[in-house]
């Protein structure tokens, strides 16, 4: 799950990190009232999407008042913000940050990540902010730090020393650097992120350490026990059909094929996305059905595959484990005549009891083909999507 | 010979006397596993499956002697789960719940390896050895006993292997599913040398997926210690970046962790290359000749 700049911020206020006075706004007639509670004759204002590359698309501006602040919030609000990390359609502009200004000395990059090859919180700091860290790894490896933190010890004082010297810190922004460090990680740690990133972190023209973006990433899985944090989810920046999924507790991504997948397990499910392609065909999208396909999951999932109108042709590919093809294939035909499915579906069953779940199938009243053989199916639906 | 599991193995079961515990406890006990008990905090005392209910993993390990465990708790409790089981000192340790945070498994990672003890999973289908013992979800009756090692990051896709080399009369030695998760307990490299160190087992599948960089280490590894054919498939040549596909793990991040990647290092390291899913066994078939 990812969170807005704004409640990163209001996340990093809580850890005593450094950011700036600022109002949220979430209709354009707040927009004065919160320029003069922030105070000043400046403000940067920031359009809050689930994206990065704003700046570039517009989607944050200096502005000298007021005024200007309204103007900006009702030209962005409930618009699609488009760059070059977002699809074509860009993501809706749920709300308007309003900052204080910040005069920037320099800008710095800090981030944090879970690394699985080495299983330890790694911290990435250079002294190159405000551009892709990608680019920097790869054209000025040099300006790049990796820091891990031991969980035993936590992060310790000549780490931050470390940090500082790739970051050229002077002894003050040192010193700042090492009492933010632990509050980084505690906010890692409490908050089960996944990802935490600062780009840029700044030192501003007075000579003090500043954040002046915030990424973070918390990992799914936990959030049972981070109720705060599910309270922040934004609904606007996610597709609404992988949302409907998950209310199932479906696995769901839509992609950009016609040809609808039904699959039970995550890797089979990319695998029946790569056979579909394999043999000339686009899937319309991934779906794990979950290990047991019972009717109820197998109607809803049917639900989410044909809210998406250029699904043409259904493909159904279930290995029957524990629980046996025949039931299988009585909760699929259940589902097709709850739902009323108006494509044609291949349905291919293997595993346990196959042939009497392929010959339920096909003793069927509706035009579903049964076929035992995944090369068979996939070359199938290839067939009929075309 | 075998690895991890063998008709020796004395199994507990975690959180024996929940749904999903009983029906693949049920499963694992009519497939010959020797399942010695249970347990379920609070249900000590009474029997479950005909087997005995215990309080606590100690209290089990001192009366019934289990060495392998199986996680079927709610993920929310499975760091607590796993970490009794090592601290009680069961050697091999199965966690089949999907879900566990990533934060507790680098801590339950940290212990289980100061301890010296092995760890499967989270969200996993579990080891099976044909014939002698299934610890997990598996279905057993596709399995056959044969030359072939499995490790596989994705349940189904086990499946799918194991029936092709089924089919084709070569047979598995042990199978095993590390599961799908970022932090796994044990990585394809720590399967690997077990399946290296193993007479039975002639040839090794490797089934991996988009997401991290474990296939790319366990090429590496392969080419400096591993002599046995390895055989790979990875799944989600067609994944778009930055999605999760349903396994926690598997994300193409940052332009890193994609299928075409690992296959050309894979391939670089002398790994045979199954193209398509339907080939995982017929590419063994050719390389065993």
């Amino acid at each position: 799950m990812n969170l807005h700049e704004y409640q990163g911020k209001q996340l990093f206020a809580e850890y005593h990190l450094p950011v700036s006075n600022s109002q949220v706004i979430f209709s354009a007639d707040e927009a004065k009232e919160a320029c003069s509670k922030i105070g000043g004759c400046k403000w940067v204002v920031k359009a809050q999407v689930h994206a990065g590359g704003r700046g570039k698309a517009g989607g944050v501006k200096l502005v000298n008042s007021p005024e200007e602040a309204e103007a900006f919030a009702l030209n962005w609000l409930g618009k699609q913000l488009v760059t070059y990390q977002t699809d074509a359609n860009g993501q809706k502009v749920s709300a308007i940050l309003i900052e204080s200004c910040t005069d920037i000395a320099k800008e710095l990059y800090l981030s944090a990540v879970i690394d699985r090859s080495s299983r330890k919180i790694v911290f990435i700091a250079s002294s190159e902010g405000g551009v892709n860290i990608e680019d920097v790894a790869k054209n000025s490896p040099e300006k790049i730090i990796y820091e891990s933190i031991d969980p035993l010890t936590g992060p310790l004082p000549f780490q931050a020393r470390r940090i500082s010297k790739v970051l050229g810190l002077n002894s003050l922004q040192s010193k700042q650097f090492n009492q933010m460090l632990p509050n980084f990680v505690r906010l890692f740690q409490e908050k089960d992120l996944s990802l935490l990133e600062i780009n840029p972190l700044v030192i501003k023209e007075d000579g003090n350490l500043h954040c002046l973006d915030a990424k973070i990433n918390i990992d799914s899985n936990a959030l049972f026990r981070q109720p705060k944090l599910v309270e922040m989810r934004d609904p606007s920046q996610e597709d609404p059909k992988e949302q409907e999924a998950a209310k199932f507790d479906l696995s769901y991504v839509s992609l950009d094929g016609n040809i609808g997948c039904m699959v039970n397990g995550a890797g089979l499910a990319m695998g029946t996305m790569d056979t579909i392609k394999f043999f000339g065909g686009d899937p319309a999208n991934f779906l794990d059905v979950g290990g047991t396909a019972t009717q109820e999951r197998v109607a809803n999932a049917f639900k989410i595959i044909l809210a998406d109108p250029k699904v043409k042709v259904v493909l159904v590919n279930i290995f029957g484990g524990i629980v046996r093809c025949d039931l299988i294939a009585k909760g699929i035909l259940a589902a097709i005549d709850e739902v009323g499915v108006n494509v044609p579906v291949i349905v291919r069953l293997e595993g346990n009891n196959a042939e009497s779940g392929s010959a339920i199938i096909e003793e069927s009243n509706y035009a579903i083909e049964s076929l035992n053989n995944l090369q068979e199916a996939a070359k199938r639906a290839v067939e009929l999507a075309q | 010979m075998s690895i991890l599991v063998n008709k020796d193995t004395r199994l507990l079961v975690q959180g024996f006397t929940g749904s999903q515990a009983t029906m693949h406890s049920e499963q694992a006990i009519a497939y010959g596993t020797n399942v010695v008990g249970g347990v379920t905090p609070g249900k000590g005392g009474s029997l479950h499956l005909d087997k005995p209910v215990f309080n606590s993993v100690l209290e089990a390990k001192e009366l019934v002697n289990p060495n392998a465990a199986i996680i079927f708790v709610p993920a929310p409790f499975c760091k607590d789960s796993i970490l009794e089981a090592a601290e009680a000192g069961i050697e091999l340790i199965i966690c089949i719940t999907e879900g566990v945070p990533t934060l507790d498994m680098l801590i339950v990672k940290e212990k289980i390896d100061a301890l010296g003890l092995k760890l499967i999973g989270p969200n996993c289908p579990g080891v099976i050895t044909p014939g002698e013992a299934k610890l997990g979800i598996m279905p057993g009756d596709i399995h056959l006993r044969g030359s072939v090692g499995i490790i596989s990051r994705s349940g189904t896709l086990t499946y799918e292997a194991v029936k092709q080399t089924t089919d084709l009369g070569l047979g598995q030695s042990t199978c095993v599913g590390i599961g799908g998760d970022p932090i796994p307990g044990s990585s394809f490299i720590d399967i690997l040398k077990l399946f290296q160190e193993d007479d039975e087992t002639k040839a090794i599948v490797l089934v991996g997926e988009i997401g991290g960089s474990a296939e790319e280490e366990a090429a590496d590894f392969i080419a400096s210690y591993v002599t046995k054919p390895v055989i790979s498939y990875i799944a989600g040549q067609t994944a778009p970046a930055g999605k999760r596909m349903g396994h926690a793990g598997a994300i193409i991040a940052g332009g890193k962790g994609t299928a075409a990647d690992k296959i050309a290092k894979l391939k670089s390291c002398g790994v045979h290359i199954a193209d398509n899913l339907l080939e995982i066994g017929n590419t063994v078939k050719a390389v065993l000749g």
